[in-house]
């Protein structure tokens, strides 16, 4: 059972928590149109790589408060643990969130306010 | 020597020892095994009061039915399972070898029948050709009746181990708890010591857990090993003092570690009072321990291996260290006349321990070609015969073993080189080796590394804070083993934040010996080849060497295919005897060393561990929460009958006296309509809605419009997943600017404040929100029908009821009977309804008030089955029957509570996808049969043609349906494919069991008062 290092309330077993999926799925703003299947991105598609992952973690049987994890899927050491709506710190973190194939989605791009990636 | 020899006449048994022993001489036990009355010590086990008393032969195998004896002394026992306890304190599977006896217990034997010397199954073994492996696979193919009606229960009744017991009602207890520690060190023996003196002296809080009654592990076995000038056991009890004299240290036996896992989360199960004959009744039978370490420290040691060969399961053949334990631990001899069959040299200890308890030791069969040790010529100075370079073939028998053949063999290729000959012995005492205990080592994902001077699996890495030390680290040497773990304890207490130093490595002297063992995976035989004799490499699951070479020859090449085609390893002993002669035979045959075959998955638990255990507390009336309305004495006073709503209790309908379900709801539905209904509606989720920017947020989370809501005003919103599904749904009233009060389905309240408080942390945090469920805080009593506004007048209300001053979907805070109410009027009846909000605490008096208020007015208490009929005859949808998760609101009908006004809500984009428009998705319509007393099961699937062939063509499925009493003919809601352009036309429902299909036209889903006149009353 996982020992999480909740940022209010500290380490915790794993059974207070819920996991809530991959972190950092920006939701399309609806002045941007979209695809289907672009849209489908968003709503669908999710990432499960081997190794390093960021995650959104919610303590849901304590502070019951969001929170977003680096963790390694292959060891299931938790690398980082960072506030809900910031970025990895982390160097393997950092390059986890770079290299997600959501980065370069037009989903991504229509998360943006008067986003160029939206195709209205 | 010749003074402690067995006394032929004791009433403790004829093979036991005059002296000796860590047994209670002072305290002599009588049991009971298969009917028999037998007599043993305190300090025997199940399994060395049998041998005591010359019993060997204790089960039959799993498969073949093989007579099977007792093979170890601890808890690598595959064979010796029996069922210990009587009526419904029975425990199947438990390990002769592990059970301490104690007065007046009962042991049966297993999976015989219809007696343990004569078995029926036995004739198995005859056909043992035609059960090779994988035979499951093989045979029970076709055709596929002949699996239910022959097979399936002939293996059931043949196969299998214990039973568990009929009656399911378990009087013991069981416990739970959770324990944080510095350093936990699993296993007593000397390691485990030394390493918890490093430890302890550091002041970390130290748990050191052994399985066994006392600690000392396998020192407890031996006699020819002694520590600082004491002898072994002495030192382990002076050591034990000094640890129990430590606060910080807590020393723990009969306790077995069984799992591990992620961040050093390991389970422990305790044996509490299962050896007590009487049992304190403040103390539970078993507790289960969940253990936080910040380090480990394994000091398991090993497990002796079996040697191949024909026979090697026959009764009388013995582990060579378990035939030592019994002779010095338990002062038993299991035989008299012994043929000591090894590839090492510390068999050569059990050789001189037979002969020193007067056992005749016909020969030291050696597989290696020139073996040489002191041990070996302290043997031989006793007289005892070595045949070097030779192998046993056989070990022959019914159901003892009584003589052994033996050969001259090539060491290297395992072929016969001499001619075979034989000699009588009722005991083979065998050693193949040592297998490192790595199994809650690798269950932590540490790694292992075959150690090619010692030739067996050790640990090599760590993933965990964690170190394996002496024999389970694959330093067999005692002395190296106890520097080792002095170290480890030191290691451990450091990196738990202690500053500690590994305590002095006591002076040990030991015999001079190798553990090295010669490793031939050849089975020596001079038989024809395939009519070998079996030589088994699991005893627990009856798979032999010849079942391994098959699955070789079939082509199963992965070591982890062979273990599930031969099934080697599966058994209860999780392979904790047969994993490397399995291993060792498929490297052989594949012509690959054993780090290239692999190792196969150490599982979870390590042994065996008794549901009671891990289920603890957590049964019947505790299993779950169950959550009770303040209301609810009164409804079981009046006799309600329950439905289970989540965790919520609800009355599910009132039966008055003779009635049956079907006249309670019947009488309810009518009243409610023609006179009133009063209704416990206390679970309904609510939840407490505040801030400035509170208005917008329900907008983004509904589908329909909030913000434009006035004050004092309610409205029924849809939630929907952002996949543009339907969620959940309910009314929210505007209490003030900034101020929300949202009512959810009972059982989606969790989930919906869960799924609110995680759009405003994750997606909008911007906004001004605050969330408070309120759920518990409100008792709620709903009055309906025509007389509901008479029944609140005389209950004394304190505003005017009256439609205008008061109009539908408006709320507002009054006195009812001098408390204060928020009173909401609102309805899922269709009927005028009032839902009145009380502080809980007076839940209960105000709906007795009412009730007597109501009385003049015929206000009848109603149910949940009654709720959902009047809902069904109103065609109002109930989230989760009505909708599964696939459902729009399209597709419900409800396209008007869908705005068109909002940039944004959860769902709308999803929406708007081309596949939520399509003609033919599934849609609510209702269902009215041809006969007006038919009521179509839910679930039922509808079909335009009931006579077209197989697979028909499905429209859909019924959602609700109910016998509606007001209308006199059954109401359905279904969800159809094009429903909503169907209406008017037929559809059947076929029936299974050769019932007539059901024939329904479809129609609307408001059934009862289409132009919603009642809602005024």
């Amino acid at each position: 059972m996982l020992l999480i290092d909740c940022p209010h309330c500290g380490l915790r077993d794993e059974t207070e928590f819920a996991c809530g999926g991959e972190a950092h799925i920006a939701r399309p703003l609806a002045e941007n149109a979209i695809t289907d299947a672009e849209f489908a991105e968003y709503l669908f598609w999710r990432d499960n790589p081997k190794g390093v992952f960021l995650e959104r973690w919610c303590h849901t049987a304590g502070c019951r408060q969001w929170f977003n994890a680096a963790r390694d899927t292959v060891t299931h050491d938790f690398i980082e643990i960072y506030a809900m709506g910031s970025m990895p710190a982390s160097k393997a973190g950092k390059a986890a969130f770079a290299d997600a194939w959501r980065r370069n989605t037009a989903s991504e791009a229509a998360a943006k306010p008067s986003s160029k990636g939206g195709k209205s | 020597m010749s003074k402690n020899t067995p006394h032929k006449n004791s009433k403790q048994g004829n093979m036991r020892l005059d002296n000796g022993g860590r047994i209670d001489r002072q305290k002599p036990v009588t049991f009971r095994f298969d009917g028999k009355t037998f007599g043993g010590f305190e300090g025997d086990t199940l399994a060395s009061a049998l041998l005591a008393n010359g019993v060997h032969l204790v089960g039959r195998s799993f498969k073949y039915h093989r007579p099977r004896g007792i093979l170890t002394a601890g808890y690598d026992e595959p064979n010796a399972l029996v069922e210990i306890g009587q009526g419904n304190q029975q425990a199947p599977n438990i390990r002769a070898t592990e059970a301490m006896i104690h007065e007046g217990l009962t042991a049966r034997s297993q999976n015989r029948w219809p007696s343990l010397g004569f078995d029926i199954g036995a004739v198995n073994s005859l056909l043992g050709r035609f059960f090779p492996a994988g035979f499951y696979y093989k045979t029970f193919m076709f055709p596929a009746f002949f699996w239910k009606r022959v097979y399936e229960p002939i293996i059931r009744n043949a196969a299998g181990l214990g039973r568990a017991a009929k009656d399911q009602n378990d009087p013991d207890r069981y416990e739970k708890t959770h324990r944080h520690t510095d350093v936990l060190i699993v296993g007593g023996g000397v390691s485990g010591l030394m390493a918890a003196l490093s430890a302890g002296q550091s002041g970390a809080r130290v748990m050191l857990v052994d399985d066994a009654n006392e600690l000392g592990g396998w020192m407890l076995s031996e006699t020819n090993t002694h520590i600082d000038g004491m002898s072994a056991i002495d030192w382990i009890k002076a050591t034990a003092a000094t640890l129990n004299a430590m606060p910080n240290v807590t020393v723990m036996t009969r306790t077995q570690c069984f799992g591990y896992m992620d961040h050093n989360f390991l389970t422990l199960a305790e044996k509490v009072t299962d050896h007590l004959v009487e049992r304190p009744a403040h103390l539970p039978r078993q507790r289960m321990w969940k253990i936080r370490a910040k380090h480990v420290v394994l000091a398991q040691g090993n497990h002796e291996r079996p040697l191949i060969f024909g026979g090697n399961d026959k009764p009388g053949v013995m582990m060579a260290g378990a035939v030592r334990s019994y002779i010095n631990r338990y002062a038993v001899i299991p035989g008299r006349r012994a043929v000591v069959y090894t590839n090492n040299d510390d068999a050569y200890k059990t050789a001189l321990a037979l002969v020193d308890a007067g056992v005749k030791v016909a020969a030291i069969i050696d597989q290696r070609p020139a073996p040489s040790s002191v041990l070996m010529s302290q043997a031989m100075a006793r007289n005892i015969t070595v045949h070097a370079g030779h192998a046993v073939l056989d070990a022959k028998g019914t159901r003892h073993v009584g003589t052994v053949k033996i050969a001259a063999i090539n060491p290297k290729s395992g072929d016969v080189t001499g001619q075979p000959f034989y000699l009588d012995a009722d005991l083979v005492a065998m050693s193949g080796g040592f297998t490192p205990v790595v199994n809650l080592h690798s269950q932590a994902r540490g790694k292992i590394t075959w150690d090619e001077d010692q030739l067996c699996f050790r640990p090599s890495e760590y993933h965990e804070a964690c170190l394996s030390v002496g024999a389970c680290n694959g330093i067999f040497g005692v002395k190296d083993a106890m520097a080792d773990a002095a170290k480890a304890g030191s290691v451990a207490a450091t990196a738990a934040g202690f500053k500690a130093s590994a305590a002095t490595t006591p002076d040990v002297s030991e015999p001079d010996m190798v553990m090295r063992p010669h490793l031939l995976w050849k089975m020596p035989s001079d038989a024809v080849k395939g009519m070998e004799p079996k030589a088994f490499v699991d005893f627990q699951n009856d798979v032999t060497a010849s079942d391994i070479k098959l699955a070789v020859r079939e082509g199963y090449h992965s070591v982890e295919h062979v273990k599930r085609y031969t099934t080697n390893g599966m058994a209860t002993d999780q392979g904790k005897m047969s994993n490397i002669n399995a291993l060792g035979i498929l490297s052989d045959q594949l012509g690959k060393p054993i780090p290239e075959v692999g190792t196969t998955t150490f599982r979870y638990p390590y042994t065996p561990t008794t549901f009671g255990a891990i289920a603890g507390r957590d049964i019947k009336g505790l299993f779950d929460t169950q959550r009770l309305t303040r209301m609810d004495a009164w409804h079981r006073a009046n006799g309600a009958e329950y439905e289970h709503v989540g965790q919520w209790m609800r009355a599910w309908y009132y039966p008055q006296s003779g009635e049956t379900m079907e006249d309670a709801v019947k009488r309810e539905v009518k009243k409610t309509r023609t006179h009133a209904g009063i209704l416990d509606a206390s679970t309904l989720g609510k939840i407490d809605i505040r801030g400035k920017d509170a208005a917008e947020f329900l907008d983004r989370l509904y589908t329909n419009m909030f913000s434009t809501l006035k004050i004092g005003r309610c409205r029924y919103g849809l939630m929907l997943k952002d996949d543009g599904m339907v969620m959940d749904d309910g009314v929210t009233t505007r209490l003030g600017e900034n101020h929300f009060h949202m009512t959810t389905t009972t059982g989606g309240a969790a989930n919906v404040l869960g799924w609110m408080e995680e759009w405003l942390q994750t997606e909008w945090p911007e906004l001004d929100v605050y969330l408070t469920s309120v759920t518990e805080e409100w008792a709620v009593t709903t009055v309906t029908g025509p007389n509901a506004r008479k029944i609140l007048e005389a209950a004394g209300c304190s505003v005017s009821l009256a439609d205008d001053a008061f109009p539908f979907m408006s709320y507002q805070d009054a006195n009812l009977a001098g408390l204060p109410v928020r009173i909401f009027r609102i309805s899922f009846t269709g009927e005028l309804s009032f839902e009145i909000n009380i502080k809980a605490r007076h839940g209960m008096a105000l709906w007795q008030h009412l009730m007597t208020a109501g009385a003049p007015f015929g206000l009848t208490p109603y149910g949940t089955e009654s709720m959902h009929v009047l809902r069904a005859e109103k065609g109002f949808i109930i989230v989760g029957q009505e909708t599964d998760g696939s459902v729009n609101p399209h597709d419900l009908g409800m396209s008007w509570i869908v705005s068109k006004k909002k940039t944004d809500f959860i769902g709308k984009r999803a929406l708007e996808r081309k596949s939520m428009a399509l003609d033919n998705r599934k849609q609510l319509v209702g269902i009215k049969t041809e006969d007006p007393k038919m009521v179509v099961p839910e679930g039922a699937h509808a079909v335009l043609d009931p006579h077209q062939s197989y697979p028909m063509e499905m429209l859909g499925q019924v959602t609700s349906s109910y016998y509606s009493p007001n209308l006199g003919h059954s109401v359905a809601m279904a969800l159809l494919k094009g429903g909503h352009a169907m209406k008017g036309q037929t559809v059947w429902f076929p029936m299974i069991d050769g019932k007539k299909p059901i024939k329904a036209v479809i129609t609307d889903t408001v059934f009862y008062d289409p132009k919603g006149d009642r809602i005024n009353g």
